[in-house]
């Protein structure tokens, strides 16, 4: 038993310590409270933006990609829905059973069910899993009836894109395909929409040209998700807007009447409009098919239009550059002219050959033409006489002249590698060649051949300016959604329109004169005469050898050492409204590959009656389809359109 | 009649009993408790059934043993506390063997309706031990180091039971409840100061035998120890727990986001969010406001606590009371660093908020101690 003395005595040492311990417990319990301000009050704006970036995802809805549409409102690029079966493991019990029973709805072997269970097992239990794509609607229906036997079972809809007139359209309308890193390497900006899987994106021509206006924008949307990544709910979204429509100013049946003109040839041909510059025709043979590339192109029919010496995949009425040939002989006139070197009615006497500093040149008539002016000239399109022409005038004229009438220009259309063409120059010369311009040089260019280089377009484009005597400019779209594109190209050429009319005169002699060469291709309903020159243009030197054995057939030739043939023209002469460029690569003579050609699809046109625009389809306002990782929404057939 | 006699005698009995009960430490557990299911409703996303009504029965079973345990005398406890202790012991023994692990850690022994950990039994036991130990020995004998041994050894054995399981996170709990007794209990300042220096040689002993033979700690461990120090290292990893805890806390402001507007611990991203981390989602919820409410109810349990022991000349009495508080202390301390950021994930519950019935009626038990201790104070 412990006296009471010491008991106190104990415990207020007890007492002592136990204040000590209630202060250091205080001073700690302080701390936390310091440590709580800091992070709740003071650092509170950081870590509430931290837990908003935790929770909050973005989802992206693919918007519908702009329709094209053609001259007359056809549609030549268009979304195809894409009707597929996805299952959600956690909506069901058993997996294999609904597929199973799934089975016997549509066609599904074995394989596929374990291909899908194996997918679904490496995937979150709510992630959906395609079962079968592309299937049809019948089937997408049949499967929405026994929905109630098949739980988890969602049919979703998505869409690819097609092409109804894979052939006609496929230089011009291009194709999509997957988002590449290339293409993403190139982008400065990139819309995050490019790196949604199965996104595609334009890769040619005016599909990859007028990307931004056919995509549209994409409705966001911002979801709650939680730590694993589950959607828990939508918050809010901002609407999209779906691409836009395009209107094209190319009129599918004359396009097709061209195509089927040119048919097995390695050709162009451009049909436009001299006063407002559409084009209603830009045909390059032979075609692919843009379809292909949508779905993933197969190697094999990847190297067969890789390899093709024909060269499917090029547009070459934009990307193809010939040698005019004598089509060049309206610039070197109209050059001359303007430069007041010659005289209309003088006579240039043709011998069939002329020596110019040495060098021999030749005139594709080896007994010569005698006495010739300009009318005839063109007409019976004299080399000699151009000969001629060219030296009085000098390159940097004719080059000038070219220019003026659009050629050696890249016209800007919304198209894939448009070329620049060539309208050489002493300048030129020197710098890329790094050699001294040349009489002989001069006289080459004469004729349209040596440096000159010059596209179906840029042709197409100058037969339109001689007949218009306007600045033609060419226009290949219509209208962007709303917005129609605006006519340019108004302005008066600055050039004698007395001179256009001699050559005019000269181009409707080639075609109508009995002595044009031409003169096969004529157009004899009346109203309707068309204009034109010939041109034949070499792809090689025929060498002295060749000439002196007589050499200089085409058909003796291999294909790709043959001459091309071109020819240009306009009608009606009295009132122009069409300007036509034909080119036949290795095709032969101009007269006889190309006039032909030029004849049937100019025909066509001035025979259609009606060539205005016709009325687009109204562009509904819907923002597009979930992505597979998205699909919420349900295939009703009110959604189908 | 002695003095002691005299006392026993003034003793309240039957009803005086209930007038002398701690009544304002019962409101304030009941407070606590309180909040705590507030947020385990908060964080089930509004079910009640699936954490706040285990919870409140748990509580009511634990408020049950509390009252029952406070009528009786605290000389009962005495007198039990050396039973209480090696049962205790034997129980962490039985575990050791026989015990489930969750985890990896933490084992525990299924009673059916609760799963019960030794290592929590243990925490009141030491403290029983500790009191009768002091209030036995002589009190001009506590600083000998003869009699500060045996405090010692009955503190390390339960600690390698409980590092073996492991459970690092309670070990240095028991030790640091331990330290709590002896330093009341009046060892000298110089044995405290001896031992912090050991335990800083300790800690660059373990830091510097990461990657020996004779490394001290799992590598487990020294990666929560790295992600401590520097959270950012593996946001995804370890740091996830840290990063994630920081953004629920910081993110609630001053008066938080609103009852049941929290993010962080509906949607998941705070792992444990109905255990050791739901101190985040009352900050997050009620914002700093919330935060310092609890904290303010926690430093008053403590402070009726160490009132009531300054105010009894018992020495077992008291020594349990400021046993059974600074434990109660170093659970919301450890628990609330943690969260913070300033310790080492490790797994101490949010004492009578987090989810979980051992920690609970252990704690309860305790407080039982602590009340009956006060009810049957000496008076003079």
């Amino acid at each position: 038993m412990r006296r009471p003395r010491e008991e106190k005595k104990r415990s207020k040492k007890l007492s002592r310590r136990a204040l000590i311990l209630i202060g250091g417990q205080a001073a700690f319990m302080g701390l936390l409270g310091f440590r709580m301000r800091q992070l709740g009050v003071n650092q509170s704006d950081k870590f509430r933006l931290l837990a908003e970036e935790n929770r909050i995802n973005l989802q992206l809805v693919p918007p519908t990609r702009g329709v094209i549409y053609d001259r007359k409102g056809r549609p030549v690029a268009t979304n195809v829905p894409l009707y597929r079966i996805q299952l959600v493991r956690e909506q069901t019990i058993d997996p294999a059973g609904v597929l199973h029973k799934l089975a016997e709805i549509i066609p599904l072997s074995n394989d596929d069910i374990e291909t899908v269970l194996d997918n679904m097992a490496k995937r979150r239990s709510w992630v959906p899993v395609t079962v079968v794509e592309n299937i049809t609607w019948e089937q997408v229906a049949a499967v929405a009836t026994n929905a109630p036997s098949l739980p988890g079972i969602t049919p979703t809809v998505g869409s690819y894109r097609n092409y109804p007139k894979p052939d006609a359209f496929c230089h011009i309308v291009g194709y999509v395909g997957p988002v590449s890193d290339y293409d993403l390497s190139k982008l400065e900006d990139v819309d995050p929409l490019l790196h949604l899987p199965r996104f595609q994106i334009g890769k040619n021509g005016i599909e990859a040209r007028e990307e931004l206006d056919l995509r549209g924008k994409a409705e966001i949307k911002r979801i709650e998700v939680n730590a694993v990544g589950r959607v828990m709910r939508d918050i809010d979204s901002k609407a999209g807007d779906p691409g836009k429509n395009l209107q094209l100013t190319i009129d599918e049946d004359l396009q097709n009447v061209a195509l089927e003109r040119l048919s097995e040839e390695s050709a162009a041909a451009v049909l436009m409009d001299v006063h407002s510059g559409d084009i209603l025709t830009l045909a390059s043979a032979p075609t692919f098919d843009p379809n292909k590339f949508v779905t993933g192109i197969s190697v094999a029919d990847w190297k067969d239009l890789n390899e093709n010496e024909y060269r499917p995949l090029a547009n070459k009425t934009v990307s193809g550059t010939y040698p005019p040939g004598s089509t060049y002989k309206m610039v070197v006139a109209l050059a001359a002219l303007e430069a007041g070197v010659i005289d209309p009615n003088e006579q240039v006497r043709c011998l069939g050959s002329v020596n110019i500093s040495g060098s021999r040149f030749h005139c594709w008539r080896r007994g010569g033409h005698g006495q010739v002016g300009l009318i005839r000239s063109l007409r019976e399109s004299c080399d000699v006489y151009y000969y001629e022409l060219a030296q009085r005038v000098g390159i940097d004229k004719i080059s000038e002249m070219a220019r003026k009438l659009g050629l050696g220009t890249r016209h800007d259309l919304p198209l894939s590698a448009i070329s620049e063409g060539l309208a050489p120059t002493r300048d030129w010369k020197r710098k890329v060649k790094g050699k001294d311009w040349l009489i002989g040089d001069t006289v080459n260019v004469g004729i349209g051949q040596g440096y000159t280089l010059t596209s179906p377009l840029q042709l197409a484009i100058m037969t339109a300016r001689i007949a218009a005597g306007k600045a033609v400019l060419p226009r290949i779209l219509n209208t962007i959604g709303d917005e129609l594109m605006p006519i340019k190209g108004n302005q008066t050429l600055d050039i004698n329109p007395e001179h256009l009319a001699l050559v005019r005169q000269g181009m409707f002699e080639v075609v109508n004169s009995s002595r044009g060469t031409a003169r096969g291709s004529k157009i004899r309903t009346k109203g309707m005469e068309m204009a034109g020159k010939t041109g034949t243009s070499q792809v090689r030197r025929i060498t002295k050898e060749e000439r002196a054995r007589g050499v200089s057939k085409n058909a003796d030739l291999p294909w790709n050492r043959r001459d091309h043939a071109l020819f240009v023209a306009f009608a009606p002469y009295d009132n122009p409204k069409y300007a036509l460029s034909v080119v036949v690569e290795h095709g032969g003579g101009g007269s006889r590959a190309a006039a032909p050609i030029a004849h049937d699809i100019m025909l066509a046109a001035l025979e259609r009656e009606d060539t205005g625009y016709g009325k687009l389809p109204s562009q509904k306002r819907r923002t597009g389809d979930p992505d597979e990782d998205t699909p919420r929404m349900r295939v009703k057939p009110s959604d189908r359109a | 009649m002695t003095y002691y006699d005299k006392q026993m005698e003034d003793l309240p009995t039957g009803f005086g009993k209930v007038l002398a009960y701690n009544w304002a430490l019962t409101l304030l557990i009941i407070a606590a408790s309180s909040i705590g299911f507030l947020m385990l409703f908060s964080v089930a996303n509004g079910d009640i059934s699936r954490w706040a009504q285990p919870q409140m029965i748990r509580f009511a079973l634990g408020m049950t043993l509390m009252t029952i345990m406070a009528f009786i005398p605290i000389s009962t406890y005495r007198s039990l506390s050396l039973f209480v202790y090696l049962f205790a012991l034997g129980l962490l023994v039985v575990v050791e063997f026989f015990g489930d692990s969750s985890k990896g850690a933490q084992r525990w022994i299924d009673l059916g309706f609760m799963r019960l950990q030794p290592s929590e039994v243990m925490k009141i036991a030491l403290v029983m031990m500790l009191a009768l130990y002091y209030s036995w020995l002589d009190q001009k004998k506590v600083s000998k180091p003869q009699w500060v041994l045996p405090p010692l050894i009955l503190t390390f054995i339960p600690m390698a039971l409980v590092l073996r399981q492991p459970d690092l996170g309670t070990a240095m709990l028991l030790f640091a409840g331990a330290a709590v007794m002896m330093f009341v209990a009046g060892v000298s300042w110089w044995y405290f100061a001896t031992g912090a220096s050991a335990a800083g040689a300790l800690v660059f002993a373990v830091l510097y035998s990461k990657g020996q033979t004779w490394q001290l700690l799992k590598d487990y461990q020294y990666k929560r120890i790295a992600t401590f120090l520097d959270p950012s290292n593996d946001p995804l990893g370890a740091g996830y727990h840290i990063t994630q805890s920081k953004i629920a806390l910081g993110s609630g402001g001053i008066s938080g986001r609103g009852f049941m507007q929290g993010t962080q611990g509906r949607l998941n991203f705070l792992p444990e969010k109905h255990t050791d981390f739901i101190f985040t989602t009352l900050a997050e919820e009620f914002g700093f406001a919330g935060g310092m409410t609890l904290l303010l109810i926690y430093f008053l349990i403590v402070v009726f606590c160490v009132a009531s022991a300054m105010s009894n000349t018992n020495r077992f009495g008291a020594l349990v009371t400021l046993g059974v508080s600074a434990t109660f202390f170093f659970y919301f301390a450890v628990n609330m660093s943690m969260v913070m950021g300033l310790a080492p994930v490790v797994g101490v519950p949010l004492p009578l908020v987090s989810y979980g019935g051992s920690a609970m009626l252990v704690l309860l038990a305790g407080f039982g101690l602590v009340q009956s201790a006060h009810i049957h104070r000496p008076r003079g």
